[in-house]
């Protein structure tokens, strides 16, 4: 079994594997085995299609924290020019589990801020594995009023198991940290573009979340809490996570289906991890096209807007 | 009845079997300091206990009746009701449960609140009610919540609201989560039109509640010794792996730390806050 691929992906894996080695005889052999390959990448396409096609609550969790699932930085070099990163919330210090700064969208200046995982076993510590601390939500809010003050919009993306459940964090006031990004980003001026790029856990993701466009990446979550938090509260067993992944609605499509975000943005066959390069260019399509229609609204419009849909969220009856 | 009890007189009959034994909650133990207390010694102490003042967790309703004047008093949107939009089950229906806390506290949902006034100074106050699922902040603590703010804002009068909230409710996913977004929004447009909002966080104020409506009060007061904060005491445990500080999370440990400005004894509440409101709105004092 290949520790990079998911369970569910092995059998794409394995094709994978037997086409590589093919290639590897085929370079140093007479025999003409080009054919072979190619059906067998046409067989790799259609299994990884049907695979893709049905895939459960649970399996697109475990895709939005795929061991090769790209971070924010790996989009920001691809979608963004002259990326200059700013650094700490000038009171506590720089929470490397957010990143941020200004860069340019097509030449304009915009502000760039998200959360940032780490790939091996020492950047995910130096990251804490995308857990930030109240010094990270205060450097995102530090930025966004930086943006509004320069009139730059701004560009989320949120990639979070959730905020660091800490001893240190609870004691610089966690809680507030991400109630005052909420009360800040509800009034903000200047447009805010927010992105699901993987796992989209909890307050540590709305945090960064609250603007006037919310888009997700197919295969990412967002969700109140993880599939296993919940089936160990509520089933009181973390293997039942499955069911509760499916229970909680955290893909894409079932929250486009309910209203709760905007916009999916369409991956590639096989998920982001397979062509970063077509996923950035999907994501820098949809901020543009998404900016250009915010920018029509005008300021006043835009965050009035803002608050109607902040106030729109929830269902309830009156009886 | 069995033929002796027939032979007596009616009179002397009694009705019931538990004749001679004490009333149920006639009496009642303090949680802290295990004092037998008498229930409505303590009820009229603000379920304080007279002993060791340990607060203990109050009723939502019977908080707001303690803690407003008697009149004039005015209910906000107390016909909203939950629904189960995902159909959600884990081990139960949402649906079953909603119906089962609604039956056992007799209220709609999690949040009350009233119009009304505290030594004549008119304001809004909520209070969530603990008993119901925990507390769990859904859409409909999120709408009353923001229905409560409009009141506020069209009347041009203060909002206090008392937490007690274990968090987002997990049965209406990402709805619930929204809410924090929703509640904080309100609050923003209040502190722009310089509405003051109060917030007291009571025991137990988690998660989503706490980091959202409740961490934004102009002024946030903690009750005696009640647990605030973000994550679970029990969930950082077995992230961080070492035993958490002493009084860890509690009112006091937010106080040390310049999370909340004070600690409010609940008998003083009434005086403490109609003080600061009355300041905070240039008022005389009431």
């Amino acid at each position: 079994m290949n520790p990079n691929f998911l369970e569910f992906e092995q059998p794409i894996a394995e094709l994978e594997a037997k086409i590589e080695e093919l290639r590897y005889v085929g370079d140093d052999s007479e025999i003409n085995i080009g054919d072979e390959i190619s059906r067998l990448q046409e067989k790799c396409k259609s299994l990884t299609e049907s695979i893709f096609s049905k895939l459960s609550a649970w399996q697109t969790s475990q895709l939005a924290r795929h061991p090769q699932r790209p971070y924010t930085l790996d989009y920001i070099d691809r979608i963004f020019s002259d990326f200059q990163e700013l650094h700490g919330d000038r009171a506590f210090g720089d929470d490397k589990a957010i990143v941020g700064g200004m860069a340019r969208l097509n030449g304009r200046p915009v502000m760039v801020i998200g959360h940032q995982k780490g790939r091996d076993t020492k950047e995910k510590i130096h990251r804490n594995f995308g857990m930030p601390r109240p010094e990270g939500y205060r450097k995102a809010l530090r930025l966004m009023k930086l943006a509004e003050r320069f009139k730059m919009p701004v560009f989320t993306f949120i990639d979070t198991p959730g905020a660091y459940p800490g001893i240190g964090a609870e004691e610089r006031g966690q809680s507030e940290a991400i109630a005052r990004n909420l009360f800040e980003m509800a009034a903000l001026k200047t447009p805010i573009i927010c992105t699901v790029i993987g796992e989209g856990g909890s307050g540590g993701a709305l945090a960064v979340g609250v603007g006037d466009r919310v888009m997700m990446l197919k295969y990412s979550t967002y969700s109140v809490i993880s599939p296993e938090g919940c089936a160990s509260i509520l089933w009181k067993s973390a293997e039942k996570a499955q069911d509760a992944a499916e229970a909680l609605g955290i893909t894409s499509r079932r929250l486009k289906e309910l209203g709760l975000i905007d916009e999916i943005i369409e991956e590639p066959l096989g998920s982001a991890y397979r062509d970063i390069d077509a996923t950035a260019r999907n994501i820098r399509q949809a901020l543009i096209e998404g900016l250009e229609n915010l920018d029509k609204m005008g300021l006043d419009k835009l965050l009035d807007a803002r608050y109607q849909r902040l106030m729109g969220y929830g269902q309830f009856s009156e009886a | 009845m069995n033929w002796f009890e027939k032979l007596m007189p009616s009179r002397i009959r009694t009705e019931g079997s538990d004749k001679g034994s004490v009333p149920e909650g006639l009496w009642t133990k303090c949680d802290s300091c295990n004092a037998v207390l008498y229930r409505a010694e303590l009820e009229r102490n603000h379920e304080v206990c007279p002993k060791c003042s340990h607060h203990m967790r109050m009723g939502a309703r019977k908080r707001l009746e303690g803690f407003l004047d008697e009149t004039p008093r005015e209910e906000i949107a107390a016909n909203l009701q939950p629904v189960d939009m995902l159909k959600f089950k884990d081990s139960k229906k949402y649906k079953d449960r909603i119906t089962q806390a609604q039956k056992a506290t007799d209220e709609n949902d999690v949040l009350i609140a009233i119009k009304g006034q505290v030594k004549s100074v008119p304001l809004v106050a909520a209070a969530f009610e603990f008993k119901f699922m925990g507390g769990s902040m859904g859409s409909v603590v999120g709408e009353k919540f923001v229905r409560a703010a409009n009141v506020a804002l069209e009347h041009n009068i203060p909002l206090v609201c008392f937490s007690a909230s274990g968090g987002a409710r997990m049965q209406e996913a990402l709805f619930s989560l929204m809410q924090m977004a929703k509640t904080s929004a309100v609050l923003q447009k209040m502190s722009k039109r310089g509405i003051p909002f109060i917030s007291v966080m009571t025991d137990p104020t988690m998660g989503g509640v706490s980091a959202s409506l409740a961490m934004l009060g102009d002024i946030n007061i903690g009750e005696p010794n009640a647990l605030i904060g973000f994550a679970g005491p029990r969930v950082i445990e077995q992230t961080v792996r070492e035993t958490l500080p002493e009084g860890f999370q509690r009112s006091e440990f937010l106080v040390e730390h310049g999370a909340i400005d004070m600690i409010v004894d609940r008998r003083d509440m009434r005086d403490r806050l109609a003080s600061l409101l009355t300041m905070m709105q240039n008022k005389p004092a009431a």
